[in-house]
């Protein structure tokens, strides 16, 4: 059974579709990539996934119940969880601090460990022990990235929703982080979303790959396959290359 | 950290008992309106370290007052403790019932309806002759928990504040240590990322809001004791304005400063006010936006400077 | 029949009082985001001014119809002392901080301003009612009611057409339309902000003196003037939508008419029914009558 699946999901913003009938299935234990232009729609599908939005019409079902109408604190509890593509941390406390947050409401709502163990797992997996006491608003790119990410697994979730894991972050960097966090989730079997510009990473991470274009999804397999369609290239790729 | 503050708590609860037993009666009543009147902008200390400010305090603050008040006047009670429990008790009420309606606002919004539920109980004070309108009236307590107690700046009553004090900085001083009072500040800084990590911010604001108005309603029932007399200035915005004032001169860092401030607010006003009339809220304006413009922290934030983070 | 033509006519009245108290108010938070809290004490400040200079020419024989000159020569002098002496003076170090920082700074002004106006004029009352009674009266549905009344009425007309006018009109007022909608946009296309900010408060500030100028010949005029302002200018123009002209119209016609009706018929609640009325607008609508659009965050 699929662990998430759309069906028919639109919601406009006045004249833009940012989803025009969006429907897949996402299996469990798989890592997919999402791809398309800036506004196409693959955020707002994380916004509508996560409960921040609530689509004109359509549904999404997480292990086969509807999640549609939930708010972002009921699908965190059942299992889904995400980064964002602006890192969203407390920024007048220090990194430690985040995750004593982070971890404090996941272990009070059933996540399991304890927080202090669950904080010090976190520091160590994601390289932030040299960060610990420093003010998440001094931080740079990349930290902060990791830091975003690091507080959204603190619920262990099922589902992994990471958006634009490794814009702004540099090119030497950027594979850093995404091994990070496939290892940290990966072995439990996490289900993992990403969106992303960048080409390599996708094809490197994703074993499907979802392109977006206008609200639509045009195309849908394996990556080699996905950035080979022409339209792709036409309309998602094209676009990058003259990054 | 924890320990050594909960250790300085006890140390001034200790000073604090021992010299009052050599003070002055004017010191005395001075320490217990500081005290009560700091209880209330403890209040607003946590209600600002979740990002709120509160332009209302006053409200509960009178409602803690006007309990004492009837309940002395109308149902002869005399018993101080009693008192200042159910004021602070109808604060409690009357705070999740408002709380619920303000836990949805922030910023200007949550400051003006905070303002505006303040202002309607001054209203109702006011237009209320049974209440004594706007004269108030005076109250009396004879015995605190048993033990007798003869007027407001009986040493009684000064302990009894003390030790409401202590209770109320060291009880907010473990809530904040804890993974509820961790929230707070998160949910100053980003509260999307809270509801994203799964707790309610709603829930949370409208506790901190209930805690602020319990210590507030305890405050004001404090103050109305050691006054001696309740009026419904107590719920007119300026009242409110002064707690704002001094909440900012403490800062948010200490849970000891609240009572600092206060009773650095009451010397000055004392004095201030004795020699020129005219001035001292001048000189109080002119105070507040020196601290807002070169310290933006508070006051407390001159000693925190000393023991910076490496 | 009779009390409601009063409730109605004593709403109107109020109503343009408040109107005109209310525009400063709700002007200088719409283009600088500045609750201003010292608003009351330059109403009071304009109210002070008008009695010096009503009280003066009075003493000094002059034509008694040239007193209403001086009401708005009033308002004009302490706008143009007292807006450009706060605006450069203390806020202008302080923009870009929290809305709240600001409304304590106001704050502190108003502190500063209460103390400065009783060291200059003291605390006694005092009383220009010349101006008011000397436009003698006419009946409205039976009751008597002062023609300075209707000069009220008519200047709430004159000044929200006027400031309309300037604001959809002037290219100045356009622009100042774009920064009331977005800062930075309007200093990324150039526009002088700073210059927009200074313009406004000062407008600002003589809006609210205007109120106290015009007020000043119908009561005694005290120093706790401004302190019971404050509240009811708030009242209006949160129920209107801070920074909307039109919601101050309609807030001010609201609370009048709350205010009125609540005197006539219920006048226990007078003082409690204007922040009722608030209070529950704000419940149902938070951001008011009139409010903007939210930009989206994630």
């Amino acid at each position: 059974m699929a662990i998430l699946e759309a069906r028919n999901l639109v919601k406009r913003f006045g004249a833009v579709a940012a989803a025009d009938g969006i429907s897949f299935a996402i299996e469990p234990d798989s890592v997919v990539g999402l791809i398309g232009a800036n506004g196409a729609g693959k955020t707002t599908f994380i916004n509508m996934a996560t409960g921040y939005l609530k689509p004109d019409s359509g549904a999404i079902f997480y292990q086969g119940a509807e999640i549609t109408p939930l708010a972002p604190r009921a699908i965190t509890h059942r299992g889904i969880c995400r980064s964002f593509q602006v890192p969203q941390l407390f920024l007048s406390l220090t990194v430690r601090e985040n995750l004593l947050v982070s971890a404090g409401i996941a272990v009070r709502h059933g996540a399991g460990g304890r927080i202090e163990a669950q904080v010090a797992d976190s520091l160590e997996r994601f390289a932030l022990a040299a960060y610990a006491d420093k003010l998440a608003g001094v931080l740079p790119e990349g930290i902060r990235k990791l830091l975003d990410i690091a507080m959204a697994l603190a619920a262990r979730p099922k589902v992994l929703l990471l958006d634009e894991p490794t814009s702004g972050v540099s090119a030497e960097e950027k594979f850093g982080v995404m091994d990070t966090v496939m290892q940290a989730v990966r072995p439990q079997g996490v289900t993992v979303l990403f969106v992303e510009h960048d080409m390599e990473i996708v094809e490197r991470y994703g074993e499907r790959v979802l392109a977006f274009y206008e609200g639509r999804i045009i195309a849908d397999g394996a990556p080699r396959q996905v950035l080979e369609n022409p339209e792709v290239r036409e309309f998602v790729v094209g676009e990058h290359a003259a990054h | 950290m924890s320990d050594r503050t909960a250790r300085a708590l006890v140390l001034a609860l200790a000073i604090l008992l021992v010299a009052g037993l050599v003070l002055p009666k004017w010191a005395i009543s001075l320490a217990i309106i500081s005290l009560g009147k700091g209880l209330v902008v403890l209040g607003m200390m946590l209600l600002m370290r979740t990002g709120l400010v509160s332009f209302g305090q006053g409200l509960y603050y009178a409602v803690g007052a006007y309990a004492v008040g009837i309940l002395n006047q109308v149902y002869k009670f005399s018993d101080a403790m009693l008192m200042v429990a159910a004021g602070a008790l109808a604060a409690a009420l009357i705070a999740l019932v408002l709380g619920a309606l303000l836990a949805g606002y922030r910023a200007i919004f949550f400051a003006m309806l905070t303002l505006a539920f303040s202002m309607i109980l001054y209203g109702l004070l006011v237009k209320s002759s049974a209440l004594g309108s706007t004269d108030g009236f005076n109250v009396d307590a004879r015995t605190l928990a048993g033990i007798p107690m003869g007027g407001g700046a009986s040493y009684t009553l000064y302990a009894f504040a003390s030790i409401a004090a202590f209770l109320g900085a060291w009880g907010l001083h473990r809530y904040q240590g804890s993974l509820l009072g961790r929230i707070a500040p998160a949910i100053r800084d980003n509260e999307l990322r809270v509801e994203y990590l799964g707790a309610s911010v709603r829930a949370v604001v409208l506790l901190n809001y209930v805690i602020a108005a319990v210590l507030s309603g305890a405050g004001g029932a404090i103050v109305a004791l050691a006054v001696g007399h309740i009026d419904p200035e107590m719920a007119y915005w300026t009242t409110s304005g002064e707690f704002v004032f001094v909440a900012i001169l403490a800062g948010t860092g200490s849970v000891a400063a609240p009572f600092l401030g206060s009773a650095l607010f009451e010397a000055i006003r004392t004095v201030a006010y004795q020699y020129s009339p005219y001035t001292w809220q001048m000189v109080l304006g002119a105070a507040m936006l020196a601290v807002i413009m070169f310290l933006p922290s508070g006051l407390w934030s001159l000693f925190e400077r000393r023991r910076a983070r490496p | 029949m009779d009390q409601l033509a009063a409730v109605l006519v004593d709403g109107v009245i109020y109503s343009s009082w408040l109107f005109i108290i209310a525009l400063g108010l709700t002007l200088i938070y719409g283009v600088m985001r500045i609750l201003n809290l010292a608003h009351g004490s330059l109403y009071a400040l304009g109210a002070y001014v008008a009695a010096s200079l009503v009280g003066a020419w009075f003493a000094n024989g002059y034509p008694p119809m040239g007193s209403y000159a001086l009401l708005p020569a009033a308002a004009v002098i302490v706008g143009l002392v007292a807006g450009p002496l706060i605006e450069r003076g203390v806020l202008r170090f302080l923009y870009g901080k929290d809305e709240i920082v600001l409304v304590l700074v106001t704050y502190a002004l108003f502190l500063i301003l209460e103390d400065l106006i009783k060291l200059v004029w003291g605390v006694e009352s005092y009383v220009i009612s010349e101006p008011y009674g000397l436009l003698g009266s006419f009946e409205l549905a039976g009751l008597p009611y002062p023609v300075y009344n209707l000069v009220l009425v008519a200047a709430a007309l004159v000044i929200g057409a006027a400031l309309t006018w300037v604001l959809q009109g002037t290219r100045a007022g356009k622009l100042l339309v774009a920064v009331i909608h977005d800062r930075e946009m309007g200093a990324a296309l150039g526009i002088n902000v700073s210059r927009m900010y200074l313009v406004t408060f000062t407008a600002g500030t003589m809006l609210a003196a205007v109120g106290g100028a015009l007020t000043a010949p119908t009561v005694s005029v005290l120093p706790a003037m401004g302190v019971e302002v404050i509240v009811l200018a708030f009242a209006v123009v949160v129920i209107g939508g801070l920074g909307s002209l039109p919601g101050a119209a309609l807030g001010a016609l609201i609370v009048g008419l709350v205010r009125s009706a609540s005197v006539h018929y219920l006048p226990q609640y007078e003082l409690f029914s204007i922040y009722l009325v608030m209070a529950l607008v704000l419940l149902a609508r938070p951001k008011g009558l009139f409010a903007g659009v939210e930009a989206r965050k994630i």
